[in-house]
């Protein structure tokens, strides 16, 4: 199967590959897919106090287009807001990277990466909360 | 002075080059100068010249696996040898009985064949190999009914490169009265065949595995005691029958080339072919968490299948970009579905899809081992960095231990 140049770009030369402290209050860890389907998508985000990105670092284990994909992701959500992020959807995964019908299911992949890790740090941030009230 | 030539091949049990001897004496049978004529024109020297040659190379195929040259049946492959085989010995017996008894590791040729035959009112069980890829025999034995017509088991297993014991299955079914029918499209070369020590009723064969061209092939048919096939094609009733169809004299030529140079350098070669798989093996397997799929020694010396854990293996090709060979991960096609073959020797899904199949051949030398070696390493501990599964194994987190959101 022949990728596109710019999953091939992300394969070869994966942007922010890394693990953060994810009992780090300020981290929010996604994990997805399950090593039996043949993909596990790890991302993790720094968030700042005032709800800005600061970092991003992603795992994966899975093919090429997986890969690529989460690579696209810790680009994509660096320096944007939460809501910003939310509103990331499967299909701009797709479009950048020119993502062939049969892989569709890595950006599908992505997109929970990303909502799970959401979910991780607004569950520790509501936690926080409820502790210092 | 290097001599590697980028990509390198190591996907022999894929398909071969034809060899250069294979392909000048085929070339010598297609043109007005050359040997063209059609083998069954019986008014003049075209034609007897052109079934000379078909004959001489039918000779060559039965003399590799013991038969006579009566007994050999041209087709266009293993997969064509595959169905007039199963579909023709079932077909043939269905009076009798219509229960036929084959193997989850076989050979989609036949596995399909199986499932055709299901729609057509037979009854097909497959056996489980047993970890090691082999058949259980008593479990084997125990699965014969009173009904079984056929019996079909492969010689040697495309991805995991497993000898099944061929004759001690033999014994059995000669003994039932029960047509036993082998797929070999793999073993020529490679493993000794006797047709009559190992009480095969039906083979199948084809060149293109042996440095032969593709699109030939051919099948044993035994006849004493004869095995009766009902015929799938037919025409002009060539090939006693079996087969109908205009004989290809420069693909015949060519497998028969080929079987005749397998036969003679089969001894030397396959001790070449164990010498670079140690090589290959002992390059990488002091790397932590990998494993050999199937029997160690019960298989093919050109044959390393490994699985290489928290990686996976369709990442692990695309690193690989400078060396050909397959995955027992089949996402690069449109399932994606891991290897059903090592799936069947109870591998679980992690391992079946961190499989890599490496196949060594004729044209193999060390220098490609030796490099293939270095980026194999290089590459799995690239996509282990990356691996979160590796992170875990490494923090001495059970995977299997994990609740997977499953998608």
């Amino acid at each position: 199967m022949a990728y596109s140049d710019k999953v091939l770009d992300h394969y070869e030369n994966p942007r922010n590959v890394g693990t953060l402290d994810k009992d780090d209050p300020n981290v929010g860890t996604g994990m997805v897919g399950a090593p039996a389907c043949g993909d596990v998508m790890r991302l993790q985000i720094k968030v700042s106090d005032d709800g800005i990105i600061e970092d991003a670092k992603f795992k994966t284990y899975g093919c090429g287009s997986a890969i690529a994909s989460s690579s696209l992701v810790t680009e994509m959500v660096k320096g944007k807001t939460l809501a910003e992020v939310e509103a990331i959807k499967n299909m701009d995964i797709v479009e950048e990277l020119a993502l062939p019908p049969v892989k569709i299911h890595c950006s599908v992949l992505a997109e929970d990466a990303i909502a799970a890790a959401l979910a991780d740090i607004k569950a520790k941030r509501a936690a926080t909360t409820k502790a210092t009230a | 002075m290097s001599s590697l030539n980028i990509p390198i091949y190591l996907d022999y049990s894929a398909t071969t080059p034809v060899d250069e001897r294979v392909a000048a004496k085929m070339m010598e049978c297609l043109t007005k100068q050359g040997n063209f004529g059609n083998p069954a024109s019986r008014s003049h020297p075209f034609g007897w010249k052109a079934e000379e040659a078909v004959e001489e190379a039918r000779r060559h195929v039965a003399e590799l696996i013991g038969a006579v040259p009566k007994e050999i049946v041209w087709t266009s492959g293993a997969t064509e040898s595959d169905n007039l085989a199963i579909k023709g010995a079932a077909h043939f017996n269905k009076k009798k009985g219509k229960h036929i008894i084959t193997m989850k590791t076989e050979h989609k040729a036949v596995l399909d064949t199986c499932r055709q035959l299901e729609r057509e009112g037979f009854e097909v069980t497959y056996l489980d190999p047993q970890e090691d890829g082999l058949l259980n025999m008593a479990a084997f034995k125990d699965a014969i009914r009173e009904d079984t017509t056929v019996v079909s088991i492969m010689h040697v297993n495309n991805e995991i490169g497993v000898i099944q014991d061929i004759a001690g299955i033999g014994a059995i079914t000669r003994e039932k009265g029960i047509m036993f029918h082998v797929d070999a499209a793999q073993s020529p070369g490679k493993v000794a065949i006797d047709v009559d020590e190992m009480n095969v009723d039906l083979m199948s064969l084809c060149a293109h595995k042996v440095y032969g061209p593709k699109g030939v092939g051919a099948l044993y048919v035994r006849r004493k005691p004869r095995a009766r096939i009902e015929a799938q094609i037919h025409g002009g009733g060539h090939e006693r029958g079996m087969r109908s169809g205009t004989l290809a004299t420069h693909q015949l030529v060519g497998m028969g080339e080929s079987f005749r140079i397998a036969r003679e350098e089969m001894a030397e070669e396959n001790i070449r072919m164990g010498q670079l798989r140690d090589r290959l093996w002992d390059g990488v397997k002091d790397m932590e968490e990998i494993y050999v799929n199937g029997h160690m020694d019960q298989r093919i010396p050109g044959n390393l299948n490994i699985s290489f854990n928290f990686v996976e293996g369709e990442s692990l090709i695309m690193s690989l970009k400078d060396i050909a060979v397959s995955s027992g991960s089949a996402c690069t096609s449109a399932s994606l579905e891991p290897s059903y073959v090592l799936r069947a020797i109870g591998r679980n899904d992690e391992l079946a899809h961190s499989s890599i199949r490496f196949t060594m051949g004729r044209f193999s030398t060390e220098e490609e081992v030796d490099f293939t070696i270095g980026k194999v390493r290089e590459a799995v501990t690239h996509l282990r960095e990356l691996s979160p599964l590796w992170d875990m194994f490494k923090e001495g987190i059970d995977l299997e231990s994990v609740e997977w959101a499953h998608h």
